[in-house]
């Protein structure tokens, strides 16, 4: 096998010194970076190994009422968080609604964040691929690509992000902390992921080195905690990525919106707000009406990159059905097939 | 999965002591304690491990490899090309046998597939032959991937499947239709799909010498492999030792001889070592067989009370640009439906892929597919419930040959399955059922059909002198429970209970149990087995009889019956004597007993032999988002006699969600481009998970055959697959109006 050094460093600043060196990737638990590595996708010469660095494994509740998780919070124990799963309901049932329990006990937020493309072509080292090995080409773009972006791709890379999680956290305004070799920062999580321009290969705008620490959480956000929903369209009922899904948050004044959080996954080469629709749903009623309108606004610049046209069409309806579930409250308890349409209510009968 | 619990045993007839128990699988507890071994799970001294490099292209021919980088990798022992891969005893571009296909092993530089073998790298580890083949670094000469059917090169073919005719024709197909009241044409397009047992194909080569050959490897045909493998490498037969215990899987995978494993043993001959070579999920794709893709068109004449008066069901199926194995998916309308006239026939496609192969319900399954999806459209174009369209066409004698059935229970299946499910009432019209979250409901129905062919087989039974038993045959268990079935009939011949008979089985060396598939293997080789154990008994009987200080003395023309280790006058029952007993004082350690399968040739020629069944499926869909759910699955089977009904309800749940996969999941994603497989992966080559399955329910009907063989047993392994696929797609129908024509169906055909 390719030859690499592992690296485990005892603090987060020997981290960033290994890491900003060329060639270099952090480890967190691995369930991403090592299927590509095996595959071949990903070559690192030097893994650096975060996830025994001390600290970053908590979720606290700030002063202010937000809420900050550390990066090696692990997405089970986020799921399962009592605050959050009162607070930020969404976040909880978007994080059961991926991959698999075995998964998710290993599996954490900074990985999560950070995981790349479902792109076959990209796994596949014999097709070409500008954000595997830029100028390569995109094979996707007249291949297989029934799955592919219908916002903010370029004929050079029309990939999504295939996190669940980060769509209800990019319509909670979720924030990322970063340290690296040049201090410590902040970016927006909706700022974190790059559209592909004639760039695919720059997946993010971390620099060399950079380390999420840990993301925030505002506590307006957990205002919408009454009404909020996360649906998911994929092909199979669990253990699928999405092929659509749609994060919808209200907050009601009566019968009118106060403030209105979408956000789309599985569209874009990031998680997708839609503000221009949460901006035609602001105070306008909470009616099927000014949902059926924020979900054209929504799409409206959405093209098909390929054979995936219907996803522009399903795109549209799921925001309508997030919104109309999430107008109708947000279910007591877990759904029992988290953020499937075949299970609205808590409880209900898993034999639908 | 919450299956419904069994339902009670009672309705179907105890034969004996053993069989008809729903006993609990004898290798269960090796199996979940992780002490059943399978071929990967043998690590010889001093073993080596081997590595396929694959190709990237579909076709062409390799122009350079870098052998010397591989070489140079630490760990790396060889480097098997065509420059110096040690010589065959049989030329791999000719077939060999009925079952054996053209193979890839590395004869030249030409590519003819993605993921063919174009080089073996042996090693000390796994992780050197990995890097080794890595390292080779193949540059080729491409040429264009014929993926299609606008590509490829259409043929007629001479067979398909495996030599059944490409083109069959029943009664004067041009009268029916003239004689319909209205045509109905239906067509449906297949996808690839791959077998992707869970256990991929792998083998431990051993040689002893330069002649003597033991592999560990799970195999489905392990006579028939030890012998084409002799031929192979130029010793004979009894030479080679296939030891397969276990298979984690076959579905028709592993009863054909495939390259890469070929080639690991020949690597351990030139080496000297032990060999161990095991697929990557990917390399799967490719040289260990697949189902082919079919375009399929049905056309049904239909008269004014909705008969059917003419059937024509047309296929193309791929192959590769090599071999033939054509998915004989028309076939499966010769015999469901009473028609005058039926043609089926198939034409065939090359493609640059690798060789189909068969694979769970080869043709059945696809062939019913679609056939079912063109009765419930023919149903429709009659306003009938799509149920009694099929009581009004129900096949009183086989279509075409006017054969009578051996048995056929198929009635009480449809009303047994149509009770279950709560038919009754079905609203003839789409979209008129919603449940309370307002999903659309739909029900659909299909019929399932399988026939049941039997394969040579032989068997030894032997009593031993503490009373118990050995009974041996070269048997296959790939999940399906043969360990526990066949000791099950070989028990009740003897006279024993299962725990009194010691059975050995799944390796070579012992007579030879044929092949595991076609659902034929409990009543092929559970009838040599049973042979064999009254063989045993009869020479028991013999020496008993003979026995002056016996109370059997003289029975000789009366007969035995044996039961509980005993011998007992047929004609006073209270004269008996323990195996054991007439063992100790004549002397004598053991008796042998042997047998084969043999069936009565004039019966298998007069009767026409299937299993049945009726399969129910509920879906629901999400009207606006096109999503389906499979929330019910009732399936009712009728096949003969019913050795262990535990293991048989596995085998029914197991095709059923084979079904419910093959309708809504499964489909290699192949690039036009390329001919490059994009999922060959269980990530994205999707298969259903628990919550895809809430519900699957399988009735036992009862059903007594008294031709299909002496045992009445028919086949349950497949027929599962047939008509859930269609059942779902009616469903699917019956809820959104949408007729699908391409299988898995997916949102964008819904929304
Ligand atoms: C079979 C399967 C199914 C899945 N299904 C889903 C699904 O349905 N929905 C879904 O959302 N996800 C799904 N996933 C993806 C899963 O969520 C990710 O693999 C996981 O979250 C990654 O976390 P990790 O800790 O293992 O990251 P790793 O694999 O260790 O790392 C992933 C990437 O992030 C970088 N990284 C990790 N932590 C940091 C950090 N703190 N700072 C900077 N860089 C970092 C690594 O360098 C690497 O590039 C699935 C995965 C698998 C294997
Ligand atoms: S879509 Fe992006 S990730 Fe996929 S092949 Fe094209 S460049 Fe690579």
């Amino acid at each position: 096998m390719n030859r690499f050094d592992y690296i485990r460093p005892a603090s987060a600043a020997e981290a960033f010194a290994e890491a900003a060196r060329p060639g270099s990737a952090y480890l967190a638990a691995g369930t991403n970076l090592l299927d590509l590595m095996k595959g071949g996708a990903a070559r690192p010469d030097r893994l650096v190994d975060i996830s025994r660095l001390p600290g970053l494994d908590r979720i606290e509740t700030l002063a202010d009422g937000g809420v900050r998780i550390g990066a090696l919070v692990r997405n089970a124990d986020l799921a399962y968080d009592a605050g959050i799963q009162r607070r930020f309901p969404a976040v909880s049932e978007a994080l059961l609604s991926g991959a698999s329990p075995q998964l998710r006990n290993a599996a954490t937020l900074g990985g999560n964040l950070l995981q790349r493309t479902r792109c076959p072509y990209f796994y596949d080292v014999a097709s070409a691929c500008n954000r595997r090995t830029p100028g390569s080409g995109c094979d996707a773009l007249h291949g297989e690509n029934r799955l592919h972006a219908v916002l903010g791709w370029s004929e050079h890379c029309i990939a999504t992000h295939p996190s669940d999680l980060c769509v209800p956290l990019v319509g909670l305004d979720a924030v990322v902390e970063l340290e690296g070799p040049g201090g410590a920062r902040e970016v927006q999580l909706e700022a974190l992921h790059c559209l592909p321009g004639a760039t695919p290969e720059r997946e993010t705008v971390l620099a060399p080195g950079e380390l999420i620490v840990a993301v925030r959480l505002p506590p307006q956000g957990a205002g919408l905690a009454a009404h909020s929903r996360y649906l998911k369209v994929r092909e199979r009922t669990s253990f699928a990525f999405a092929v659509v899904s749609a994060f919808a948050g209200l907050e009601l004044d009566g019968g009118t919106i106060r403030t209105a959080r979408v956000a789309l996954g599985g569209v874009a080469a990031r998680p997708w707000r839609a503000r221009t629709a949460e901006a035609a749903l602001e105070g306008a009623p909470a009616s099927p009406d000014s949902f059926a309108r924020a979900a054209e606004i929504a799409l409206a610049d959405a093209h098909p990159s390929g054979e995936n046209g219907f996803k522009i069409a399903l795109a549209r309806r799921l925001i309508v059905r997030a919104l109309k579930d999430a107008l109708a409250g947000t279910p007591e308890a877990p759904a029992a097939l988290p953020a499937s349409p075949f299970a609205p209510h808590p409880g209900a009968d898993h034999a639908a | 999965m919450p299956l419904d619990s069994p339902a009670p045993i009672a309705p179907y007839p105890r034969h004996g002591s053993n069989s008809g128990q729903p006993l609990t699988r004898r290798d269960g507890e090796l199996k979940v304690t992780g002490r059943a071994t399978y071929a990967a799970d043998n690590h010889p001294a001093d073993l080596l491990y081997a590595v396929t490099a694959v190709s990237s292209i579909a076709r062409g021919r390799v122009t350079a490899l870098d052998v010397a980088a591989a070489k140079a990798h630490p760990g790396v022992v060889e480097v098997f090309t065509p420059a110096n891969r040690p010589p065959l005893a049989h030329d791999p571009d000719v077939k060999l046998g009925m079952f054996g296909f053209r193979i890839e092993v590395l004869q030249d530089d030409g590519v003819r597939y993605v993921n063919q073998p174009i080089a073996l790298v042996v090693a000390e580890t796994l992780e050197a032959a990995v890097e080794g083949a890595a390292l080779l670094n193949q540059q080729y000469e491409a040429q264009p991937a014929r993926t299609g059917l606008d590509d490829g090169e259409r043929y007629a073919p001479a067979a398909v499947g495996v030599g059944a005719p490409a083109h069959t024709a029943y009664g004067d197909l041009d009268a029916g239709f003239a004689a319909a009241d209205q045509i109905v044409e239906t067509d449906i397009t297949t996808p690839a799909q791959f077998h992707n047992a869970m256990e991929p194909h792998s083998v431990v080569a051993q040689w002893d010498g330069d002649d003597h050959l033991t592999l560990d490897m799970g195999n489905q045909a392990l006579v028939m492999s030890r012998d084409a493998y002799a031929v192979y490498f130029g010793i004979p037969a009894q030479n080679v030792l296939i030891r397969s215990p276990f298979l984690g899987g076959g579905f028709g995978s592993k009863a054909i001889l495939n390259g890469p494993q070929i080639l690991a043993i020949l690597a351990a001959r030139q080496l000297k070592r032990p060999v161990k070579l095991a697929l990557s999920r990917a390399q799967m794709y490719g040289p260990v067989g697949h189902r082919g893709r079919t375009w399929q068109r049905l056309r049904l004449g239909l008269d004014g009370e909705g008969r059917i008066t003419a059937l024509h069901h047309q296929s193309t199926a791929a192959t590769s640009s090599f071999e033939d194995f054509l998915e004989p998916a028309a076939s499966a309308s010769l015999h469901a439906y009473a028609s005058p006239a039926i043609l089926a026939e198939t034409q065939g496609l090359r493609l640059d892929t690798g060789t189909p192969g068969p694979m769970r319900a080869p043709g059945e399954a696809s062939g019913s597919a679609a056939l079912e999806v063109a009765i419930d459209a023919a149903a429709d174009a009659c306003g009938m419930d799509p149920l009694e369209f099929r009581l009004l066409n129900y096949a009183e004698t086989e279509p075409g040959t006017g054969r009578p059935y051996s048995s056929k229970a198929l009635r009480e299946c449809y009303s047994e399955g149509a009770k279950r499910f709560g038919w009754a009432g079905r609203p003839l019209q789409p979209r008129q059922m919603r449940d309370e979250n307002g999903m659309l409901v739909g029900w659909g129905m299909g019929t399932a059909l399988f026939p049941c062919p039997h394969f040579p087989a032989e068997a030894r039974a032997t009593l031993r002198a503490d009373g118990t038993a050995l009974v041996e045959t070269a048997g296959v268990d790939m999940g399906q429970g043969a360990w526990t079935a066949l000791a099950q009939i070989a028990a009740e011949a003897l006279g024993l209970d299962p725990e009194q008979v010691e059975f050995r089985s799944g390796v070579s060396d012992l007579p030879d149990a044929g092949v595991a598939g076609g659902s034929g293997h409990t009543a092929s080789a559970g009838l040599a087995l049973h042979n064999a154990g009254e063989d045993a008994i009869a020479r028991l009987a013999e020496l008993a009889g003979a026995d002056p200080a016996s109370p059997l003395f003289g029975a000789g023309n009366i007969g035995v019956v044996a039961r509980a280790g005993r011998l007992h006058r047929r004609d006073d029952e209270g004269r008996s004597e323990s195996y054991a007993d007439i063992l100790a004082r004549t002397g004598k350690s053991m008796v042998v007993g042997t047998g084969r399968m043999a069936r009565d040739d004039a019966a298998a020629q007069a009767w026409a032999m299937y299993s049945n069944g009726a399969v129910f499926a509920e879906v629901k869909v999400d009207p606006d988002l096109g999503v389906v759910r499979v929330t019910r699955l009732v399936g009712a089977f009728a096949a003969g006699r019913i050795i262990n009904p535990r293991l048989v309800r596995s085998q029914y749940y197991g095709g059923m969600i084979w079904g419910l996969s093959f309708a809504l999941h499964e489909a290699a994603q192949t690039d036009r481009r390329t001919g490059r497989i994009m999922n060959a992966d269980l990530s994205e080559y999707r298969v259903p998970v628990n919550a895809d399955v809430p519900s699957v329910e399988a009735i036992l009907v009862p059903e007594e055959d008294r031709y299909v063989n002496p045992l009445g047993i028919k086949g349950v392994g497949e027929i599962g697959v047939t008509g859930t696929v269609g059942a779902i797609a009616n469903a699917v129908r019956h809820a959104t109006g949408v007729r699908v024509s391409r299988f898995p169906i997916r949102i964008e055909d819904l929304l």
